[in-house]
């Protein structure tokens, strides 16, 4: 058998070779970085490396890293930390992680592109002096579409607000440099740029007083205790570094993307690309084929050996109807029958032939499906 | 490849008494990965890379199945339903989520916390910051031999406790608490038993049922397996309710969300079914070691003090303390050792560990301890050699020590009345 298509780089990344070198290479060492003797000592080192190789993808200093288990937890950190006594304001399309972190938040609208609207954040700011902690993610990780990030921030930081980033979906994906962005913190994770699961970070590029999700131990200068992770950590530092080497490549990937959904509509002339009027991230499709269903999209493909999904990868099983594209006014039909490419590092010319190939298949067979349906006779009562 | 042969490989590759990296004893700060361990996780990374999440493709499933074969192991270690065990990020983790979110979720009926002043630090200082939100707290002290006054337990149990949070086996003294009785006092009093097993997991036989613990924290790295991974048992019956510490997609039932990292969970999986096996002689292997270490120490130096009840301990672990040496002129001099003063969390600062000093320990007893701990991969070479350089260490700075020198001559120390500077 074939290896998989896998195209759902959204959900997770395949590891890269130099990660599962240096990961293996680390797993196969001892040492607690607390420890004061030479094994604890070599830790720490690697663990530092990393930590200026996670820094420079994003342009920040090493200190500003704080690594956590994951861009969940990362984003749940920033909350909890910058949004101690502040109302909190975040963009409809947020991740669960954000907006489930973030009770009885404000929540700033999209527009049909799936950008957040800037009018609506600045009339929100200026309706409540109160001072705002606004979260606005840098790329949905459903459509891809990127968030006007920088003017957020200008326009929170001139009402005194503090400002949070989801990074997640955008690191690796595109050029990022904290600083432009204006972000106080930015949440990372590396399994969705090629490093391992397990593993993330926040950057914390403003002024900003620690205040910890859980405590014991006092690592990271007090943000996040726990032994680290020492063999993630390497391996987020190489992934990081490679991500960052390889984002014109990725950036390349748009073209791929464009062919791609150029060809699908070709193939079904009724499909809806979403977002495709907002710049996007290189490698993010979100396609809806009116009239079937996503979960039976995904299923048929699987089937054929290709890898996509409905929606985000969480926990219940259950495919919820898209939040992010109910905020952009899709009727709820439609986002009923939209699914998620993904594509990244590994993505071959191949790999798209099969897509297409499988979803005009797909498409071809459930026509006749729904056809032979329409023509039966109604089964008796 | 086995155990046996890499550690065949390391005694070759350092020839017979001397070697050529330090030799490791200090498994409780965290121990080497079993090469099997590893062997079971390599497929995560590499072809079974998907998002255990993912529910609608091969990749997604295939994590899924490696987690949830995991879930079955640790469950199976503790006697516990696969379906009560939530994976984090490690065993702090665990501390915090268990103690917080307990506390938390049953505020509005009780407040009150019971732990013990030598408890790990993540333990503390999660019920510190439970006092500045309005939680009471009463840190029990414990006796001379680090274990619990039951009796004292009772009596110190209200109406209003939530929770009695007691570590199983402790980080720096190897203490075994008794668990089943803690367990029997707390269930006939309405009160949830979360114990930290950090350390006690997967090397002293527990059962979550015939203790009646319902909360109990589990580390990966302590028991051959990766970092970053641990777990939180979560009692179903009768059901033990948590606020999250981390929300998101709603993955672990709520308890945890964030994407699961399927390698390390496999990885803490393999771990723990590999310690159901080899348990018993793991324990039995590793505690003639520790037995040869502490005789071969104390049939050459005298003046020598085990912290900490012998009988009641983790086979793994010694915490000794040297009189008459000073405790950063004994660590200089056994540099190519391993071991750790105090617990590695703190060890960098170069306080007095609160834990001996909860036992009684002196201040200068205290400052002269060496946590040794033993493990799979431990030899009897190293054993050897560490307790030769140590006693070689001190034998060095007692005989450059006037007070040494005082103390032989049979002058009582704490007689000598000493000068104004």
């Amino acid at each position: 058998m074939t290896r998989p298509v896998y195209l759902d780089y959204n959900a997770t990344a395949p590891l890269k070779p130099a990660v599962i070198e240096a990961m293996t290479s680390a797993l196969a060492e001892c040492g607690n970085a607390s420890s004061v003797h030479r094994f604890g000592r070599l830790a720490r080192r690697s663990i530092e490396t990393a930590r200026e190789e996670v820094a420079a993808l994003v342009n920040a200093a090493p200190h500003q890293v704080v690594f956590t288990s994951g861009g969940t937890e990362a984003n749940n950190l920033a909350l909890a930390a910058l949004g101690r006594g502040r109302r909190l304001v975040v963009s409809a399309v947020e991740h669960d992680s954000v907006l489930k972190a973030a009770a009885g938040a404000e929540i700033v609208p999209v527009d049909s592109r799936g950008e957040v609207d800037l009018s609506a954040l600045k009339a929100m700011l200026e309706r409540d002096a109160r001072p705002a902690l606004v979260a606005v993610m840098l790329a949905n990780n459903e459509t891809g579409a990127i968030q006007p990030v920088a003017q957020v921030a200008s326009l929170a930081h001139a009402h005194g607000a503090l400002v949070h980033c989801d990074a997640v979906q955008a690191a690796g994906k595109m050029d990022i440099d904290v600083a432009r962005l204006g972000a106080d913190t930015l949440a990372l994770s590396a399994h969705k740029l090629g490093g391992p699961q397990g593993i993330g970070a926040l950057v914390v590029a403003g002024s900003v007083d620690v205040r910890p999700l859980f405590v014991g131990g006092g690592q990271e200068r007090g943000w996040r205790a726990g032994t680290e992770n020492t063999a993630a950590i390497r391996g987020f530092g190489v992934a990081a570094r490679l991500a960052r080497e390889d984002i014109p490549a990725m950036q390349d990937l748009a073209r791929v993307r464009d062919e791609m959904e150029a060809r699908l509509l070709r193939a079904a002339s009724e499909a809806v690309v979403f977002a495709s009027g907002s710049s996007r991230l290189p490698n993010t499709s979100c396609i809806a084929l009116p009239g079937i269903a996503a979960e039976t999209q995904v299923m048929a493909l699987d089937l054929a050996g290709v890898a996509v999904s409905a929606g985000s990868a969480c926990s219940s099983g259950k495919v919820a109807p898209s939040h992010v594209l109910r905020a952009m006014g899709v009727a709820p039909e439609l986002t009923k029958t939209a699914i998620r490419i993904s594509l990244g590092w590994r993505t071959t010319a191949d790999d798209i032939d099969h897509l297409v190939d499988a979803w005009a298949v797909l498409r071809a067979r459930s026509r006749s499906l729904f056809a032979d349906r329409a023509g039966s006779p109604a089964p008796a009562a | 490849m086995t155990a046996m042969t890499t550690t065949k490989d390391a005694e070759t590759a350092r020839g017979s008494n001397a070697p050529k990296r330090p030799v490791y004893l200090d498994y409780q700060a965290t121990t080497p990965m079993d090469p099997r361990v590893l062997e079971a996780m390599m497929p995560y990374f590499l072809e079974k890379f998907g998002n255990p999440h993912s529910r609608n493709h091969t990749h997604g499933w295939e994590a899924e199945e490696g987690v949830e074969t995991a879930r079955k192991q640790v469950a199976d270690l503790i006697g516990a339903d696969e379906r009560e065990i939530v994976f984090t990020s490690g065993a702090t983790e665990s501390n915090n989520l268990a103690i917080s979110g307990v506390a938390n979720f049953y505020k509005d009926k009780k407040n009150h916390i019971i732990t013990l002043v030598t408890e790990h630090k993540c333990v503390l200082d999660t019920c510190r910051h439970l006092e500045l939100q309005g939680f009471e707290v009463t840190y029990l002290p414990v006796q001379q031999d680090g274990l619990l006054d039951l009796e004292l337990l009772k009596k110190t149990i209200t109406d209003k406790t939530v929770v009695v949070s007691v570590m199983g086996a402790h980080n720096e003294i190897g203490v075994l608490q008794p668990l089943k009785e803690i367990g029997e006092i707390c269930r006939a009093r309405g009160v949830f038993f979360h114990t930290d097993c950090a350390q006690a997991f997967g090397k002293i036989p527990l059962d979550v049922n015939e203790m009646k613990i319902d909360l109990m924290s589990i580390s990966g790295h302590k028991i051959y397996g990766p970092k970053g991974i641990g777990a939180l048992y979560v009692r179903r019956r009768p059901r033990v309710r948590l606020v999250p510490l981390i929300h998101g997609g709603g993955q672990e039932r709520g308890f945890r969300s964030g994407t699961l990292p399927a390698p390390l969970c496999v990885g803490l999986g393999a771990a723990a079914e590999i310690a159901k096996r080899e348990m018993a002689q793991d324990t039995e292997r590793v505690g003639k070691l520790r037995d040869r270490f502490y005789k071969r120490i104390t049939d050459r130096l005298p003046e020598v003090y085990l912290n900490g009840d012998l009988k009641n301990r983790l086979a793994s672990n010694l915490n000794l303390s040297f009189a008459y040496v000073e405790g950063e002129g004994l660590m200089m001099g056994i540099k190519d050792l391993s071991v750790s003063s105090g617990s590695a969390c703190t060890s960098a600062s170069l306080e007095p560990s609160y834990v001996l000093r909860a036992l009684g320990v002196t201040e200068d007893l205290a400052h002269t301890s060496l946590r040794i701990g033993f493990g799979r991969f431990t030899t009897e070479d190293e054993v050897d050699y560490a307790a030769d350089r140590i006693i070689e260490a001190v034998q060095k700075l007692r005989n450059m020590s006037p007070l040494w020198e005082m103390a032989q001559e049979g002058i009582d120390i704490k007689s000598i009345k000493w000068a104004a500077h």
